[in-house]
C-alpha cells in the first residue's frame, strides 16, 4: 500500500535489467519498499541481486511475447500480494539506418516499444483497477511528443506509447489506480552508448529522482529534467519546413 | 474527494484524508446484516468502518468491501451498576447526551467526541485519565463479534480473542456491540487547574510531581517556542465537579455542545503555516491563564470538536497526526525529538503530551507507562517522510511504539519491532479468521 508520504512496498520491474528501472527500484527500496520482482528473459536462471534489504523475486519475461504478459502480471502478484508500482522499462533504440535498411527488424522493435506495452500495460491496469490502488509508470521520451526524421521509427512508437497511456491514465480515472507519464530526453547509459548526448541530456538516476519524487507527489506527467515541458511547449509548434532541419 | 469513484463504490480515507481509496460501502441495521454482509464477503475482504475518526488508512478497504457501522446505534443503561450495552456504531457524543444528563459518564474518552463505541473499542482509545483509569478496553465486560464464519460472538476478558480484538484495529472481526462500565458523576462540568510551565523539563517535571491529584491530565506543547522556551506547555488538569462547586440555579448534568465554527470546505493547502500557527500558538499560551476554574465537560475533553471539519484546514493533501510513546527513563528521546521538532519549525497545530499509566492486556493495544507525544503536521511539509522515519528509529532505540489509530506511513518492519505481542495476536487472528475475510488498508500496508 502507499502509505500518507507517498511510499510504496511492492515494485515490479518489467524489462527487470533496465538501467533506469532498475535505479527506480533501488530508490524505491531506499524510501521503504520491501518486495521487488525483476522480470526478465531468462531471469529465472540467475540469482537475484541485491537490493537493499528488500526481499526480491525474478520472473521470467519476455517483452515480444503479449500472450505471457498476463501470467506474468498474475505471478508477480501471487509472489508479493499487491502490486504497488508497476514498471515497464523493456525496450529498444536501434538506429534509423538500421530500420531503413531492414523494415522488418523495425516492425519488430515497434512491437516491443508500443504492442509491448500495450498488452503488459493493459493487464497491469486490469490488476491495479481490481486492487483499488496502485501506479503504472509508463516510460514516453521526448522523442514521441514530437517525432524527429533522425529517429522516426523509434519516435513513433514512442508516441503511440504515450498517446495509449495518457488514454489509460483517463481510463482508470476513479478505479483508485493511477498511471505516471514519464517524459525523458537523452539519457545517457547503456542504451545511448556511443551516442553524442542531445542538449537537455539527463542520467539513468536522475530519471528514477524524478520518478520517485512524482510518484511522491501523484504527478501525471513527469518531464526529464523539468525544463523539457517548456522546451517542448515550443517545438511542438515549430513549423514543420523548420522541424525536418533538426539536425538530430 | 479527489476522484470520481466507478458506480457503487466510494473514495474513502481517514481524518488525515491523505490516500484516498475506493470500496464498495454497506451500511447494515443490526447484527443479523453484518454477518450476512460478512458471509458474503467479496475476495478484497471486508473492513469495518465508523465515523472516520482514525487518522490513516485503518477503516479503509482498497478495492473491497467496507461495512459502515454507524446505524447501529442502540444502548441501554443499568442505572444501578453503570454498566452500558451500546451499539457498537454509536457515537460517544450521542452516548455522552444521553449518559451525562442521568448522571453518567465515559469511562474514556479520546480528544474527540465523534468516535463510536466499535472504534474506541478496536483502537483500545485513551483520554486524558490515562495515568490513573487506563484506556477504553480497561473498562469493557464484554464485546460481540461477527467473526470471519458470519457467526455471532460473545467475548469476554476471558478470551485470547477478546483481547485480540481489543486494539486489533478491527482485523479480528466486526465488533457489534460493546458492555462497559461508565462513572458516575454529580455535575456536567470539570473543576480545571490550569498552569504555564517555562520549558520540556519544567513541564515533565511538573506533570510527574501532579499528575496523580487529579483524574485528568494533559499538556499542550507550544513546538513553536525555541531556545530557552522550548517545550513550554499550558498544563491542564481537572475532576468531576461537584454539585457545591457549581453557581446557584445552573441545571448541574445539562450537556448542550455544539460546534461553534465549520472550517470551511476551500481551505487551501498552507492555511495553517509557520506564521499562523504561531499566532495561534502564542494566542493560546498566553490566554490560559493559570489558576482553578470550572468548565463544561466538552470545552474540557473535546476542544477540536468546536470547529466542525478542522480536518480541512490541512487543505487537500491532508495531514499526517504522529503519536509515539516512550517508557519512563526514555525522556532523553522525548527531548531529542521535540528539540528536532522545534528546530525544524514543524507547523503542528495542536501538539499534546501525556504520561501514560499501565495498559491493558490488549495484544496491539498502545498505551504503556510513559510519555506519549501527539502531533499534526501537514504532508506536503518537505523532508517529512525521512523525519518521522528518523523519529520513529529514535522511538523503537527507546522502547516505545507508534499508535495506529493516527499512523499513515509507518514501515511494517518498525510494527514488527515495537508491538511484542504481534506473533501472538498474528495467531489468534489466524484461527479465528484463517482465510484472511477482514482485511484493511492499513493491515496491507503495515503487512499484519
Amino acid at each position: 500500500m502507499r502509505n500518507a508520504l507517498g511510499s510504496v512496498d511492492t515494485v515490479l520491474l518489467l524489462g527487470g535489467r533496465s538501467e533506469i528501472g532498475l535505479a527506480i527500484v533501488e530508490r524505491l527500496v531506499r524510501d521503504g519498499a520491501r518486495r521487488v520482482v525483476l522480470a526478465a528473459r531468462g531471469a529465472t536462471g540467475g540469482e537475484p541481486p541485491v537490493i537493499g534489504d528488500a526481499e526480491v523475486h525474478l520472473l521470467d519475461f519476455d517483452a515480444s511475447r503479449p500472450e505471457t504478459h498476463g501470467e506474468v502480471i498474475e505471478a508477480a502478484a501471487k509472489l508479493v500480494g499487491d502490486l504497488d508500482v508497476v514498471i515497464p522499462a523493456f525496450g529498444v533504440l536501434g538506429r534509423q539506418a538500421d530500420y531503413d535498411a531492414d523494415p522488418v527488424a523495425a516492425a519488430e522493435a515497434v512491437a516491443v516499444n508500443y504492442g509491448g506495452h500495450v498488452s503488459a500495460g493493459l493487464y497491469a491496469a486490469r490488476r491495479l483497477r481490481e486492487q483499488g490502488h496502485g501506479t503504472l509508470v509508463v516510460l514516453s521520451s521526448v522523442a514521441g511528443i514530437r517525432v524527429r526524421r533522425a529517429n522516426f521509427v523509434y519516435g513513433s512508437a514512442k508516441a503511440g506509447l504515450d498517446g495509449f497511456a495518457q488514454g489509460l491514465g483517463d481510463a482508470l480515472h476513479g478505479s483508485g489506480a493511477r498511471v505516471m507519464v514519464v517524459r525523458p530526453g537523452f539519457v545517457v547509459g547503456r542504451m545511448t552508448e556511443g551516442m553524442t548526448p542531445a542538449p537537455l541530456s539527463s542520467t539513468p538516476g536522475q530519471v528514477a529522482d524524478a520518478v520517485v519524487a512524482g510518484l511522491r507527489s501523484g504527478a501525471e506527467t513527469v518531464w526529464v529534467p523539468g525544463a523539457l515541458r517548456a522546451m517542448f511547449a515550443v517545438m511542438r509548434v515549430l513549423p514543420r519546413a523548420v522541424w525536418r532541419r533538426m539536425p538530430r | 474527494m479527489s476522484s470520481a469513484a466507478p458506480p457503487g463504490t466510494t473514495f474513502l480515507t481517514g481524518w488525515g484524508r491523505t490516500s484516498p481509496t475506493p470500496a464498495r460501502l454497506v451500511r447494515p441495521a443490526t447484527a443479523e446484516q453484518v454477518a450476512e454482509t460478512v458471509r458474503r464477503a467479496p475476495e478484497r475482504g471486508v473492513a469495518a468502518r465508523g465515523l472516520g475518526r482514525a487518522y490513516g488508512d485503518a477503516a479503509q478497504n482498497a478495492g473491497g468491501l467496507v461495512v459502515d457501522c454507524t446505524a447501529l446505534t442502540s444502548w441501554s443503561l443499568d442505572e444501578a451498576t453503570g454498566l452500558v450495552t451500546a451499539g457498537a456504531g454509536l457515537s460517544l457524543h450521542d452516548l455522552m447526551a444521553a449518559l451525562v444528563p442521568r448522571g453518567w459518564f465515559v469511562p474514556v474518552t479520546p480528544g474527540t467526541r465523534h468516535v463510536t463505541v466499535g472504534g474506541a473499542v478496536a483502537a483500545d482509545v485513551h483520554g486524558k485519565n490515562h495515568h490513573v483509569d487506563s484506556s477504553f478496553g480497561a473498562h469493557l465486560r464484554s464485546l460481540t463479534l461477527v467473526t470471519a464464519g458470519g457467526g455471532i460472538r460473545t467475548l469476554t476478558p476471558a478470551d485470547d480473542l477478546f483481547w485480540a480484538t481489543v486494539g486489533g484495529m478491527g482485523l479480528t472481526g466486526v465488533i457489534v456491540e460493546a458492555v462497559f462500565r461508565c462513572v458516575p458523576i454529580e455535575t456536567s462540568r470539570v473543576r480545571v487547574d490550569t498552569e504555564r510551565t517555562r520549558d520540556l523539563d519544567h513541564t515533565l517535571e511538573t506533570m510527574a510531581a501532579t499528575d496523580d491529584r487529579y483524574r485528568y491530565t494533559v499538556a499542550w506543547i507550544d513546538l513553536l517556542a525555541r531556545g530557552g522556551r522550548m517545550g513550554r506547555s499550558v498544563l491542564t488538569r481537572g475532576d468531576h465537579a461537584a454539585r457545591e462547586e457549581l453557581p446557584r440555579g445552573a441545571d448541574p448534568l445539562e450537556f448542550a455542545p455544539r460546534a461553534l465554527v465549520k472550517a470551511p470546505p476551500w481551505a487551501p493547502d498552507g492555511l495553517l503555516n509557520p506564521l499562523t500557527v504561531r499566532a495561534f500558538n502564542e494566542a493560546w499560551y498566553l490566554k490560559s491563564r493559570p489558576g482553578t476554574s470550572v468548565q463544561g465537560l466538552a470545552p474540557f475533553f473535546h476542544p477540536l470538536d468546536f470547529v466542525d471539519g478542522w480536518n480541512r484546514a490541512y487543505g487537500p493533501r491532508g495531514f499526517v497526526q504522529y503519536q509515539f510513546v516512550v517508557p519512563f527513563g526514555q525522556e532523553a528521546t522525548l527531548r531529542r525529538i521535540v528539540a528536532r521538532l522545534s528546530a525544524e519549525g514543524v507547523v503542528s497545530f495542536l501538539t499534546v503530551l501525556k504520561r501514560f499509566g499501565p495498559g491493558t492486556p490488549g495484544m496491539l493495544s498502545f498505551p504503556m507507562p510513559g510519555w506519549t507525544l501527539a502531533l499534526d503536521i501537514p504532508a506536503g511539509q518537505r523532508g517529512l517522510a525521512g523525519l518521522l522515519r528518523a523519529f520513529d528509529a529514535q522511538v523503537a532505540e527507546a522502547g516505545g511504539r507508534i499508535y495506529l489509530a493516527k499512523d499513515s506511513r509507518m514501515a511494517a518492519g518498525t510494527m514488527a519491532a515495537t508491538y511484542p505481542r504481534l506473533a501472538e495476536w498474528r495467531k489468534v487472528r489466524d484461527e479465528a479468521d484463517p482465510d484472511g475475510v477482514f482485511r484493511t488498508d492499513l493491515a496491507r500496508r503495515l503487512g499484519l
